[in-house]
């Protein structure tokens, strides 16, 4: 046999921002690869959140209704947290999964590449943010049955804040990662971070009127910032008088200043930028 | 003239307070095939390790192709192909995509990329199962893909850390021949041979290399080529049983002036070169009259050579303490 098994033109390029690029892509081609395979797990992290929605959702809503006005019902005002709860797991998953290719030792071989580590985490935090917006895009679909309006605009805002949301939680999930040796004590984890970021977020209640120690938690949870902007874009789209919109989207007060949305929008980015540097550090110290 | 393909001067790695490796020497020459052979634990992963760049040496230096591990890190891993000791491909992905995924990685050309993988994939023999789920495959299919996969950026120096272990014979046999396909394509073509740097604690492996070391407890013990080794530790054996032991003993003596032992039955008389002396032997013997019934001529192994230089037979060595928990998980 006579093929050229090494032929030196195919040596390896030097680097540059073009490879890194090429690094961090097939990375995420890779997780979407893994979620097309997965389709149970896709049907599994859809229920829990149409469990929120419709079940927690119309059970607290017959509780409120008698009192709460106009055509606002209380799934209406979940149907954005039950979105935030979804990319929560999806995302914090996503990122944590990595504990699997370390187990499996397909981490090593990311690792050894000569790319750097962070155009690697860069690929996965894509991909859960991708991952988690998919998941999120079937949701979506519902929101006629929640009264919220299919109007293009707001679906793309909301798509674009999610995504954001998906890339911070699946870079705090890696930041998780980076110490776990044992894939048992990943999920255990996950749920012991990934639970009070849900209940601390105002995805599940207003953030008006809460008792200082809540509101002080609530105002350190860097979920509540990614949380407020998408039901902010919901409210912006419903037909709502101000009295409503103050009670069930009251928005975030730091003191007196109710912080604008777009200053959110760039806690969450400072967030992300931060949680992947952090996640980048503490693998490098540890692989 | 290049650098050599590995150079290590007074390499020293500590974990803690376990030294796995202990001040080691070494200097592989381009194209070479070169052995590191040792029980568990004696510091083989570790060393490769360091060369591979994924660990840091506590005390020394070392090089790859006359680029420094620790200072030059990217540079060297675009030029070595890596077969680690666990496995590292992702079993839900096909055999090709997981080498779609290492091509892109490490920005092989594009255009040149799929016939890349097909040869690779070919000589492995894992064309056919090329579009399978990594999981279906079999351990030695893997490990295979595994060798395919550090192939494909055509590098200048491949690591191999026990490629073999958990295969059949015949398996590790498959492997060692694609190895010396490699150096036989390279020469054919008039190229840069490439240097294969391998570990194993199979000993009948070890003469498949152009020169091995002998690792024990984080030390080099012994380095050179298989035979020099073997001869360094002593002459064949040959054995023979015959009718009359007294009389092929006597003859031996005072016609070839050698000094035969008879054992359970058997003569046995070192000699230099045993398969040599055979007919020889014969002639003499037959001239006496003394009829041979069996030969055996053993030569001298490298579990002797690891005998002699460390004490204990690999295969002691192994099932002693030295079985460190790092190595039982690794095994599990
Ligand atoms: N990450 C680590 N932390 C602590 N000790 C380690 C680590 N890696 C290796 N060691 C120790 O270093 C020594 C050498 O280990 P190494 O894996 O290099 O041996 P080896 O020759 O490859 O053995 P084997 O044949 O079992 O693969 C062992 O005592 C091992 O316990
Ligand atoms: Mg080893």
């Amino acid at each position: 046999m006579t093929t050229t098994l090494r032929p030196e033109a195919l040596h390896v390029p030097e680097s540059g921002l073009a490879t890194e690029a090429r690094a961090a892509t097939v990375v995420w081609q890779r997780e979407m690869i893994r979620f097309v395979k997965d389709r149970s797990r896709i049907l599994s992290s859809l229920a829990q959140p149409l469990l929120f929605l419709f079940v927690l959702g119309t059970g607290l809503g017959s509780l409120l209704n008698s009192s709460a006005g106009g055509s606002v019902g209380f799934t209406t005002f979940l149907f954005p947290g039950v979105m935030a709860i979804s990319v929560l797991f999806t995302a914090a998953f996503a990122g944590i999964s990595i504990v699997w290719d370390r187990e499996f030792g397909f981490l090593r071989e990311m690792l050894v590449a000569p790319v750097s580590t962070a155009s690697i985490l860069v690929g996965k935090a894509l991909g859960g943010a991708t991952v988690a917006t998919l998941q999120c895009l079937v949701l979506l679909a519902l929101a006629g049955l929640v009264g919220v309006p299919y109007d293009p605009l707001m679906l793309l805002a909301m798509i674009g804040l999610i995504f954001l949301m998906g890339f911070m939680i699946t870079s705090l999930g890696l930041v998780l990662a980076a110490r776990v040796r044992q894939v048992q004590s990943a999920m255990p984890l996950v749920q012991l971070v990934i639970t009070p970021l849900m209940f601390l977020s105002g995805a599940l209640f207003p953030l008006s009127g809460l008792p200082t120690w809540l509101a002080v938690l609530t105002h350190v949870n860097p979920m509540t910032y990614a949380v407020e902007p998408l039901r902010s874009v919901v409210f912006d789209h419903l037909d709502v008088d101000a009295a409503t919109r103050a009670r069930f989207d009251p928005g975030i007060v730091w003191g007196t200043w109710p912080v604008p949305v777009g200053v959110q929008i760039l806690i969450t980015l400072a967030c992300c930028v931060l949680l992947l540097a952090l996640a980048v550090w503490r693998f490098r110290r540890t692989e | 003239m290049d650098a050599p393909a590995v150079a290590v001067r007074g390499l020293v790695k500590r974990y803690g307070n376990v030294e796995a490796v202990r001040g080691i020497d070494l200097e592989v020459a381009r194209g070479e095939t070169f052995g590191f052979l040792g029980p568990n634990g004696a510091g083989k992963s570790t060393t490769i390790n360091i060369l591979c760049t994924l660990v840091e040496p506590t005390e020394g230096h070392a090089e790859v192709v006359g680029l420094d591990v620790v200072r030059d890190r990217a540079a060297v891993r675009r030029r070595i192909g890596l077969v680690f000791q666990d496995p590292t491909l992702d079993a839900p992905m096909s055999g090709e995509q997981n080498l779609r995924f290492h091509q892109e990685l490490y920005g092989v050309d594009r255009r040149r990329a799929p016939a890349r993988r097909e040869e690779v994939l070919r000589m492995v023999g894992l064309w056919e199962r090329r579009g399978d789920e990594v999981r279906t495959y079999s351990g030695g299919m893997r490990r295979r893909l595994e060798i395919a996969r550090g192939l494909l950026h055509s590098p200048q120096v491949l690591f191999l850390d026990e490629p073999t272990i958990g295969l059949d014979p015949q398996t590790r046999g498959t492997i060692w021949d694609y190895v010396a396909e490699l150096h036989r394509n390279d020469r054919d073509l008039g190229r840069e041979e490439i240097t294969v740097f391998v570990t194993t604690h199979y000993m009948d492996e070890a003469e498949h290399c152009d020169r091995i070391a002998i690792m024990n407890e984080g030390r080099i013990v012994a380095l050179d080529t298989p035979d020099a080794l073997k001869a360094q530790v002593g002459a064949d054996r040959v054995t023979i049983t015959t009718d009359d032991d007294e009389a092929a003993q006597r003859t031996l003596r005072t016609e070839l002036g050698l000094d035969p032992a008879v054992r359970e039955g058997a003569v046995t008389i070192a000699v230099p070169d045993g398969a040599g002396f055979v007919p020889r032997l014969f002639d003499r013997l037959g001239a006496h009259g003394v009829a041979i019934r069996s030969v055996t001529v053993t030569r001298p192994s490298l579990d002797d050579v690891f005998l002699a230089h460390t004490g204990t037979t690999i295969r002691d060595a192994e099932a002693g303490p030295s079985m460190h928990p790092t190595a039982m998980r690794m095994r599990r």
